[in-house]
C-alpha cells in the first residue's frame, strides 16, 4: 500500500478537507488544483474510499473550482489505482458534466472522454455506459447535452445489444424539446457518424442529418452543416447524390444568412468531402452564390475560400471554371461595398496567380491587384502588399515592378503605419531582385525617409532594413549612398533622430566590417557622447558595447574605454549603468 | 458552441487605433434583411377603391384583398425604387389601421388567416447580421429597421387587430400558433428599439389572450435566455422580455409551481452573469423581487445564488448587485433575514472593503436604509463580529476620506447597538489578526510538506504522478 510508510497519518484527511472547504475561494481553488497531491498523501485506497465520496456529496462551489475538479480529475487514473479503479472516478464527474456552467460541463465531459479509453470493454459496459444512458434521460437540459458528447467514445468497444441502445438514445436527443441539446446532438453528429457502421449511417445518420438541417432554428441548421463534411467522407461516392447533396443545396441556400456562412467556410472541406465530379456540377454554382450573397458576412467567408477553391478543382477543368465561373464574381468583389469583403478576397487573391500562370495573371488578375492596393481601406492594400511574393514567382519581379512601383511609392508614405511597415518588410526582397542601379534610383530615399519616420516601430524597421540592404549590396555601396546620410543625422536638433543614428551604427557596423567602423561610425558615437540628452548619452554607451566586438584592440583601448569610463562617472543613473556594462562586457576594466 | 460560427472573425483589428474612432464617425445605419433584396423588376399593385367608399356589404372583401396586396414587401435599402407603390402601400395600412380600430362586423371567419398571413409575410425575416462584431449598445449607434415606414404600421395594425372587441381568440388560435410565437419571439434579437418596443406589446397581447400558447412561450423565453447566458451572450430583447415576465410572474397563481421556481433558480439567477448586465439590471432585478413578493421562503436561494455569482472583477455590476440586494433586504422577512445574515455580511464586508470607493460606498448606504439598520440591531450579535475586522481596518487604510467618514458612522451606530460586545472585538482585534496569521503559517507548512512528500514519492515510483 501506498500510505503504508506513515507519511499519510500526517495529513488526517480531515485537515485537507478543510482546506478544501476554506472560506476563501483562492484558497480553495489552490486546494483543488494540488488535488492530486491531497491524493498520493492519502494514498490510493483512502482517495478512493474517502476524498472521492467527499468530491463527490460535498461539493458544490463557485464555477471555478468546479472547472478546476473536472480538469484534476480526467488526471487521476493512477491515483486511484490504476484503470481496474478508474471507473471510481465516474460519479464526480457525472456531477460535474449536469451543472449549468458551460464551461465546467464542457470540461467534465473533456475527462470523461479521457478516461473513457482507460475503461476496460467490461467497465465501459457496466459503468460508463449506465452513466451515458442517466445523463442522456436526465430532467434538465445540461445532462442531455453532456450526454451527446460521450456517444462516440464509448460505441466502439460495447455489445450490439448495446450499441443499438447508444444509437436510440442519440436519435433521441437529436429531435428534443430544447434547442440547446438539439444544438449538442448536432454538433456531435460527425463524430457520431464516424465510429458508426456504414449500414448504420446510412439509416440511422442521414435521417437525422436530414432532420437537424432542416430545423427550425438556424443555430441547430448551421451545424448540421460541420457534420455535412464527416458524413460525406464516409460514404461511397454514389451514394452523396441522394443522400447528401439535397441536403447541402437547401443549407446553400437557407433563408438565415448563419447558415450560409456556415457553407462558406467549411467550403473547402465540402469541397474535398463529395469529391470532384459534384464539384463541378453543384458547387461551382453554389459557390458563385455565395460569392454574390447579399450579406457581407457570407460574401466575406466565400471570398476567404476563393484561393483555397480554385486549387482544389478537378485539374481537366481547373482553368476553364475559374476563367468563365469564378473569376468574373472575383472581379465585382474588388469594387464590393464592404471592406472586410475587399479586404478577405485581398488576403487570398494573389494565390490565384500561381494557379492560372503567367499569362493569365498579366491579362486578367493584375488590374485587380493594382486596383486593390490603391483600395481606399488600408487592411485591403495591407493584404495585397504582404502577399506580393506568390505574384513575384510567377510573373517575376520586373514585370511586377513596373506595374507596382507607383503604387508601392505611394503607399511607402500611407497615413497607416502598419502599411508602411508591410512595405518596409518588403523591400530587401524587391531590392535583391531589381539590382543596385534601379533601387538607388527608385526606392533609396524612400529607406531613408522612413529613418526619420514619426512612429518608431518604422524607424526600427527602416534600420533593419538597412542592414538587410547592405547585405546585399556590400560595404563598398553603404559607404557611399547610406552611411554619409546615417552620420548626418548625428547633427539633427530632434534627438530621436540622433538615436536613430546609432541604433543604424549598432545595425549596420557588422555587415560594412572593421574598416568602415572604426574609420567612419566610431568618431561619429564617441563624439554623441557629449550630447545633452541622457537618453543619447547611454545609448552610445549601448552602441559602443555593440560595435565593440568589430573594433581593434588598440582603438577599444585609446579611444573606447577613456569614453566609457567618462559615461561611467555621469550623472544620469542609467547613463552609468550602461557605461559600466559595457565596460564589462567589453572588458575595459 | 454555435458562437464561433455566428461571428465572422474580425478583420478590423489590424490597426488597434482607430476601432473606436472610426466607428463613431459612420453616420448613422440602417439596414434591412436579406430577404428583400437583389431582385429585378419593379412592383406593381393595382389600385382598390377606400373602404369607406364601397358599401358595407362589399367591406369585407375589399378587406381581404387589400391585405393580400399589403403582403407585397419592398426593398427599402434601394431608396430609388418603387417610391409610388410604396407610398401606396402606406397609405393602404393606414387604412387598414384605422379601419381595425372603428368597425364592426368585418372580422370574418376568413379574414383571420388573411391577417397573419400579412402580418407574417412582412415582420417574419432572418435579421441581418450585426455591422459592428462587437456591438456595444452603450456606445454604439443601433442599426435601424430600414422598411420602418411600412413595418410600424404593420405592427400597429396588428396589435389592434389583437385588441379589436371583434376579436375572438378560438378562431385565431389556429393561426397564431406556436411556430407563429417562436418566430415572433426571434425577433426580439433585432437591433432597433422600435422594433422591440412593438413587439413587446405583441407579445404580451398573445400571452394574454391565448391561454394554450402561454406555457409554451414561457419555456422558448427560458430557451432563449440560456442560450444568452451559456452560448452567445448575445440577444438585444432581453430588457424587453424581462419586462414582459415581470408581469406574467406578477400574476402567477401561490403557492409557485416547481416549473417557476426552476425559472426563477436556474435561468433568472445565472442571468446575473452576463457581461452586459447592465442594459436588463432593472427588469431583471424587479421580476427577481417579484417572485420574493410571491414567496418569501425563496429568498434564502435567491441571495445565495445572488452571492455564488458575486461579481469578481467588475465594480460596475458590482455596485448594480448591492442595488438589487438591498431591494431584496427591502422587502426582506425577519425570519429568512436570519437564516442567510452570515453568508450575505461576509461579502457585504469584503464589499465595503473594497478599494473601489463606489463600491465601499454603495455597501455602507445600507446603514441609512431604516428596515436593514431595525435587521442589521435585531442580530448584531452575529453581524457585527462578521463586519468589525473589515470595519476597523478600514476606518485606518482606506485612501478616501468618504468612505472613512462614512464607516466612523457605521463603527459608531455599532457601538451604539452593542456596546459590550464592540468593546470586545476592539479588545481581541490584535490578537484575532494574530491568530489568523499563524493560521496562515500553519497552512503553508501543511502544503510545503505534502509537496515535499509529492516530490519524493514522485522520484521513487519514477513519475507516476501525472503533472
Amino acid at each position: 500500500m501506498a500510505g503504508a510508510d506513515g507519511d499519510d497519518s500526517l495529513y488526517p484527511i480531515a485537515v485537507l478537507i478543510d482546506e478544501l472547504r476554506n472560506e476563501d475561494v483562492q484558497l480553495r481553488l489552490n486546494s483543488i488544483k494540488k488535488l492530486s497531491t491531497i491524493a498520493l498523501a492519502l494514498g490510493v485506497e483512502r482517495t478512493r474510499t474517502e476524498l472521492l465520496p467527499f468530491l463527490t456529496d460535498t461539493i458544490y462551489d463557485e464555477d471555478e473550482v468546479l472547472l478546476a475538479l473536472a480538469e484534476q480529475l480526467g488526471n487521476f487514473t493512477m491515483l486511484v489505482g490504476g484503470p481496474e479503479y478508474v471507473h471510481c472516478l465516474l460519479p464526480p464527474l457525472e456531477s460535474l458534466a449536469t451543472v449549468e456552467e458551460t464551461v465546467v460541463r464542457d470540461k467534465a465531459v473533456e475527462s470523461l472522454r479521457k478516461i473513457s479509453h482507460e475503461h476496460s470493454p467490461v467497465d465501459l459496459e457496466v459503468h460508463f455506459e449506465p452513466l451515458v444512458k442517466r445523463l442522456a434521460s436526465g430532467d434538465w437540459f445540461t445532462s442531455r447535452t453532456s450526454a451527446c458528447g460521450l456517444f462516440s467514445v464509448c460505441y466502439p468497444r460495447v455489445s450490439s445489444t448495446v450499441k443499438a441502445e447508444i444509437r436510440q438514445h442519440f436519435r433521441t436527443l437529436c429531435s428534443d424539446d430544447t434547442p440547446m441539446v438539439r444544438r449538442a446532438a448536432a454538433s456531435k453528429l460527425g463524430e457520431f457518424a464516424k465510429v458508426l457502421e456504414l449500414e448504420y449511417v446510412k439509416s440511422d445518420i442521414i435521417s437525422l442529418f436530414t432532420a437537424l438541417a432542416s430545423d427550425e432554428q438556424d443555430s441547430v441548421r448551421l451545424l448540421a452543416v460541420e457534420a455535412c463534411v464527416s458524413i460525406a467522407q464516409l460514404l461511397p461516392q454514389e451514394d452523396l447524390e441522394t443522400l447528401v447533396m439535397p441536403t447541402l443545396r437547401q443549407a446553400a441556400e437557407d433563408k438565415s444568412w448563419r447558415v450560409r456562412y456556415m457553407v462558406a467556410d467549411k467550403f473547402s472541406e465540402l469541397q474535398k468531402a463529395v469529391g470532384p465530379e459534384i464539384t463541378k456540377n453543384d458547387l461551382v454554382p453554389a459557390f458563385q452564390n455565395l460569392l454574390k450573397d447579399c450579406e457581407a458576412e457570407v460574401r466575406a467567408a466565400a471570398a476567404n475560400k476563393v484561393k483555397e477553391f480554385c486549387e482544389n478543382l478537378p485539374e481537366d477543368s481547373r482553368e476553364t471554371i475559374i476563367m468563365t465561373h469564378i473569376l468574373p464574381c472575383v472581379k465585382e468583389l474588388v469594387s464590393d461595398t464592404n471592406q472586410h469583403v475587399k479586404s478577405a478576397l485581398a488576403s487570398v487573391i494573389m494565390g490565384l496567380s500561381t494557379i492560372l500562370g503567367k499569362d493569365n495573371t498579366i491579362e486578367h488578375l493584375l488590374p485587380l491587384f493594382l486596383a486593390q492596393l490603391k483600395d481606399e481601406c488600408p487592411e485591403v492594400r495591407l493584404n495585397i502588399i504582404s502577399n506580393l511574393d506568390c505574384v513575384n514567382e510567377v510573373i517575376g519581379i520586373r514585370q511586377l515592378s513596373q506595374s507596382l512601383l507607383p503604387a508601392i511609392v505611394e503607399l511607402a508614405e500611407d497615413a497607416k503605419w502598419r502599411v508602411r511597415l508591410a512595405i518596409i518588410e518588403y523591400m530587401p526582397l524587391l531590392a535583391g531582385q531589381l539590382g543596385v542601379e534601379f533601387f538607388d534610383e527608385k526606392l533609396n530615399s524612400l529607406c531613408m525617409a522612413w529613418l526619420v519616420d514619426h512612429v518608431y516601430a518604422i524607424r526600427e524597421a527602416a534600420t533593419c532594413n538597412l542592414m538587410k540592404l547592405v547585405e546585399k549590396f556590400g560595404a563598398e555601396w553603404a559607404q557611399n549612398t547610406i552611411i554619409p546620410k546615417v552620420l548626418g543625422m548625428a547633427n539633427d536638433p530632434n534627438y530621436l533622430h540622433r538615436m536613430t543614428t546609432l541604433f543604424c551604427i549598432n545595425a549596420l557596423s557588422e555587415a560594412c566590417g572593421q574598416e568602415i567602423t572604426t574609420k567612419h561610425m566610431l568618431p561619429v558615437v564617441l563624439k554623441m557622447s557629449n550630447d545633452q540628452v541622457a537618453n543619447v548619452r547611454f545609448n552610445v554607451a549601448k552602441s559602443l558595447q555593440k560595435i565593440g566586438p568589430v573594433l581593434d584592440s588598440n582603438s577599444l583601448q585609446t579611444e573606447v574605454k577613456p569614453v566609457l569610463e567618462k559615461l561611467a562617472s555621469d550623472q544620469d543613473i542609467d547613463v552609468k549603468y550602461f557605461a559600466q556594462e559595457a565596460i564589462s562586457v567589453l572588458a575595459l576594466a | 458552441m454555435s458562437s464561433a460560427a455566428a461571428t465572422p472573425p474580425s478583420v478590423d483589428k489590424v490597426d488597434g487605433f482607430s476601432r473606436k474612432s472610426v466607428r463613431k464617425a459612420k453616420q448613422k445605419r440602417s439596414q434591412s434583411s436579406s430577404q428583400f433584396r437583389s431582385q429585378g423588376k419593379p412592383i406593381e399593385l393595382a389600385p382598390l377603391p377606400l373602404l369607406k367608399d364601397v358599401p358595407t356589404p362589399e367591406q369585407p372583401e375589399l378587406f381581404l384583398q387589400k391585405l393580400q396586396q399589403c403582403c407585397t414587401v419592398f426593398d427599402f435599402m434601394d431608396t430609388l425604387s418603387d417610391l409610388k407603390m410604396k407610398e401606396y402601400k402606406r397609405s393602404t395600412l393606414n387604412e387598414l389601421v384605422d379601419y381595425v380600430t372603428v368597425s364592426r362586423g368585418y372580422l370574418t371567419e376568413q379574414a383571420y388567416p388573411e391577417v397573419v398571413k400579412m402580418v407574417s409575410y412582412n415582420i417574419f425575416r432572418t435579421l441581418p447580421p450585426s455591422e459592428s462584431n462587437e456591438f456595444d449598445p452603450e456606445e454604439d449607434e443601433p442599426t435601424l429597421e430600414a422598411s420602418w415606414p411600412h413595418l410600424q404600421l404593420v405592427y400597429e395594425f396588428f396589435i389592434r387587430f389583437l385588441e379589436s372587441q371583434e376579436f375572438q381568440p378560438s378562431i385565431a388560435k389556429k393561426y397564431i400558433d406556436q411556430k407563429f410565437v417562436l418566430q415572433l419571439l426571434e425577433l426580439f434579437d433585432s437591433e432597433d428599439p422600435r422594433e422591440r418596443d412593438y413587439l413587446k406589446t405583441v407579445l404580451h397581447r398573445i400571452y394574454g389572450k391565448f391561454l394554450g400558447l402561454r406555457a409554451f412561450i414561457r419555456k422558448q423565453i427560458n430557451n432563449i435566455f440560456l442560450r444568452f447566458v451559456y452560448e452567445t451572450e448575445h440577444f438585444n430583447g432581453v430588457a424587453e422580455l424581462l419586462e414582459i415576465l415581470g408581469s406574467i410572474i406578477n400574476g402567477f397563481a401561490l403557492p409557485l409551481k416547481a416549473e417557476h421556481k426552476q425559472f426563477l433558480v436556474k435561468v433568472l439567477i445565472p442571468l446575473h452573469t452576463v457581461r452586459s448586465l447592465s442594459l436588463f439590471h432593472a427588469q431583471l432585478a424587479y421580476c427577481i423581487v417579484q417572485f420574493l413578493e410571491k414567496d418569501p421562503t425563496l429568498t434564502e436561494p435567491v441571495i445565495r445564488g445572488l452571492l455564488k455569482f458575486w461579481p469578481k472583477t467588475c465594480s460596475q455590476k458590482e455596485v448594480m448587485f448591492l442595488g438589487e440586494l438591498e431591494e431584496i433586504l427591502d422587502v426582506i422577512e425577519p425570519t429568512q433575514f436570519v437564516k442567510i445574515q452570515e453568508p450575505l455580511f461576509k461579502q457585504i464586508s469584503r464589499c465595503v472593503s473594497s478599494p473601489h470607493f463606489q463600491v465601499a460606498e454603495r455597501a455602507l448606504y445600507y446603514w441609512n436604509n431604516e428596515y436593514i439598520m431595525s435587521l442589521i440591531e435585531e442580530n448584531s450579535s452575529v453581524i457585527l463580529p462578521i463586519m468589525f475586522a473589515s470595519l476597523y481596518r478600514i476606518s485606518k487604510e482606506h485612501w478616501n476620506p468618504a468612505i472613512v467618514a462614512l464607516v466612523y458612522n457605521v463603527l459608531k451606530a455599532f457601538m451604539e447597538m452593542n456596546s459590550t460586545l464592540f468593546d470586545e472585538l476592539t479588545a481581541t482585534y490584535k490578537s484575532d489578526r494574530q491568530r489568523e496569521k499563524k493560521k496562515e503559517k500553519e497552512r503553508e507548512e501543511l502544503w510545503k510538506k505534502l509537496e515535499d512528500l509529492e516530490l519524493k514519492r514522485g522520484l521513487r515510483s519514477d513519475g507516476i504522478i501525472p503533472t
